[in-house]
């Protein structure tokens, strides 16, 4: 098979599909001429991620990737989503096809995009290069 | 399970298996031996070649066997080539949705100085006569067209393009894989140079394939080795393979018309049903496409998640979605036709051969739609369509 049964559980039955109406941080990454973007929605209350959604236009393992990392930033301190990386993600899905790894890269994204979006409406300061904006290196 | 996936291979019939397990077992000789053994299966060998060449209107002994149709592409291609620069002519004709065994092919000998002119395939995905006319050149060494096109099904106007090429006396070439045993070929009075076809698109099996080859055309070996196939493919024959080959495409052949049909019945009914779909919009000529093929693209969605999710409710069938062809770019054939690359992500191909039913038709056309909506549900491509924020661009 070309995914492990983690992947495609997550595909099957994705967690945390939907959106947040008054979410706190909002980051999309990707785009349609790619074939995958991925928009995640952040509900936060005293410092935790107390409500995460995600919205994924994509393949299997792009979908698997953005239920995955959902369910890895829920009820997290908000300080613990710098740290989360495309190889957690990989890893939690018990491994990716090499030619797949990116849409773990998108997960990882979009879930920093949505973390910068709620430190910008906030104004709390960060270090830029700990968030850099996302390009879509990954595609063409 | 309902296989819908035809275009990419077909399951063998039993009169394919039937045909080859003689050559697998007591008939196992080399057609080369002059042993009994060994003339028993050259007589195996010369029969396949007389069945082959009746189904397509040819003479024996302008039958080359090959691995398959990408061999066979191969070889054809090279060979006018190389017969072209021989007399100085170095202009190449072709389309921009061919098959990647002769579009690759094709890039090769532009990187050797070919100069390549490949025709815009419309939106419709039909080409016509009079764009291979203009394109037409003094120097021009080869024309090569598919007969019918693997992931949208048009049917080009063959026989039109032949005539014209006759007349300029340019060779003319058809990758016609997707087309043999299912339309009615005659290369002699459809007027083709050089075809190439391949025994597991109509139930034969897989590694096994034709060029036809025009009397006095020139072709050079792409393996060099033994005197098989008169000097133009060396290896010992994969007997059992072209065996087998002749017996399923004379059983096509038999039932080409009927299953034409009711193939044409079925596919109706899976166009007319699968473009009440919200925007949804069939890829391709309505009418002048294979009888078995239908091809949409759907906005919003990605096509390897819908295809996942139809093989979870038993639906194999294919995309032509940057994600299943292991490359980043979506289907080049789509592309071709004009559809945007975000729009040609969300390709869905349903291939329907003889093992296909009306019941297999009614549970597609009940499964697919709910699972589209899925994916819309979760898209949030989808979301900014509805609202507005991105403007459909299939209406």
């Amino acid at each position: 098979m070309l995914y492990s049964e983690t992947v495609m559980d997550h595909f099957r039955h994705p967690r945390n599909v939907g959106i947040i109406e008054n979410a706190d941080g909002v980051g999309e990454v990707g785009n349609a001429k790619c074939g995958d973007i991925m928009k995640i929605y952040l509900k936060i209350d005293d410092g935790q991620v107390t409500d995460v959604k995600f919205e994924t236009f994509g393949c299997g393992s792009a979908i698997a990737s953005s239920s995955m990392a959902t369910e890895m930033i829920k009820g997290q301190p908000v300080s613990r989503l710098l740290s989360l990386t495309n190889k957690a993600v990989v890893e939690a899905l018990n491994g990716l096809p090499p030619h797949k790894l990116h849409c773990s890269v998108l997960a990882e994204e979009a879930v920093k995009a949505a973390l910068k979006d709620y430190y910008d409406r906030n104004a709390i300061p960060y270090d830029p290069q700990s968030l850099p904006t996302t390009s879509c290196e990954s595609c063409h | 399970m309902i296989y819908a996936d035809n275009a990419a291979t077909t399951k063998m019939s039993r009169t394919a298996i039937d045909a080859m397990l003689p050559y697998l077992e007591n008939g196992f000789g080399n057609p080369s031996s002059l042993h009994t053994i060994g003339q028993r299966a050259a007589e195996a060998l010369s029969q396949a070649r007389a069945t082959i060449a009746h189904c397509l209107g040819c003479r024996p002994d302008e039958l080359y066997f090959t691995s398959g149709g990408s061999e066979a592409d191969n070889q054809a291609l090279l060979s006018a080539a190389r017969a072209g620069r021989a007399r100085g002519h170095t202009h190449i004709i072709s389309t921009a949705f061919e098959h990647h065994a002769v579009l690759h092919t094709l890039k090769k000998l532009e990187a050797e100085g070919f100069q390549l002119t490949l025709l815009d395939v419309h939106e419709d995905g039909l080409i016509t006569p009079e764009q291979v006319a203009q394109a037409l050149r003094p120097d021009t060494c080869l024309v090569t067209i598919m007969y019918a096109n693997n992931e949208i099904g048009t049917i080009q106007p063959i026989p039109e393009i032949g005539a014209l090429c006759k007349e300029h006396k340019v060779p003319f070439h058809t990758d016609a894989v997707q087309a043999v045993g299912h339309l009615p070929i005659h290369v002699k009075e459809q007027n083709i140079d050089m075809l190439s076809l391949s025994a597991h698109k109509f139930h034969g099996p897989k590694g096994v394939g034709v060029l036809y080859a025009r009397k006095g055309l020139p072709l050079y070996p792409l393996i060099e080795g033994g005197a098989q196939e008169r000097g133009k493919r060396a290896g010992t024959e994969n007997l059992p393979g072209i065996v087998s080959m002749a017996a399923a495409l004379e059983e096509s052949c038999a039932q080409m018309e009927a299953e034409a049909q009711r193939l044409s019945a079925l596919q109706t009914q899976l166009i007319d049903g699968l473009s009440a779909i919200p925007h949804a919009a069939l890829n391709g000529h309505r009418t002048r496409r294979l009888p078995g093929n239908v091809s949409f693209c759907f906005e919003g969605i990605e096509g390897e998640s819908l295809l996942l999710l139809l093989d979870d409710r038993g639906i194999c069938a294919s995309s032509g979605s940057a994600c299943t062809s292991g490359s980043l770019d979506p289907s080049h054939v789509l592309l071709a036709i004009g559809r945007p690359h975000e729009v040609a992500h969300g390709s869905l191909r349903l291939s329907l051969s003889r093992h296909n039913t009306q019941e297999e038709v009614d549970a597609m056309l009940r499964d697919i739609p709910p699972v589209i909506q899925q994916l819309r549900d979760m898209s949030p491509v989808w979301r900014d369509l509805q609202k507005g924020v991105r403007s459909y661009v299939i209406q």
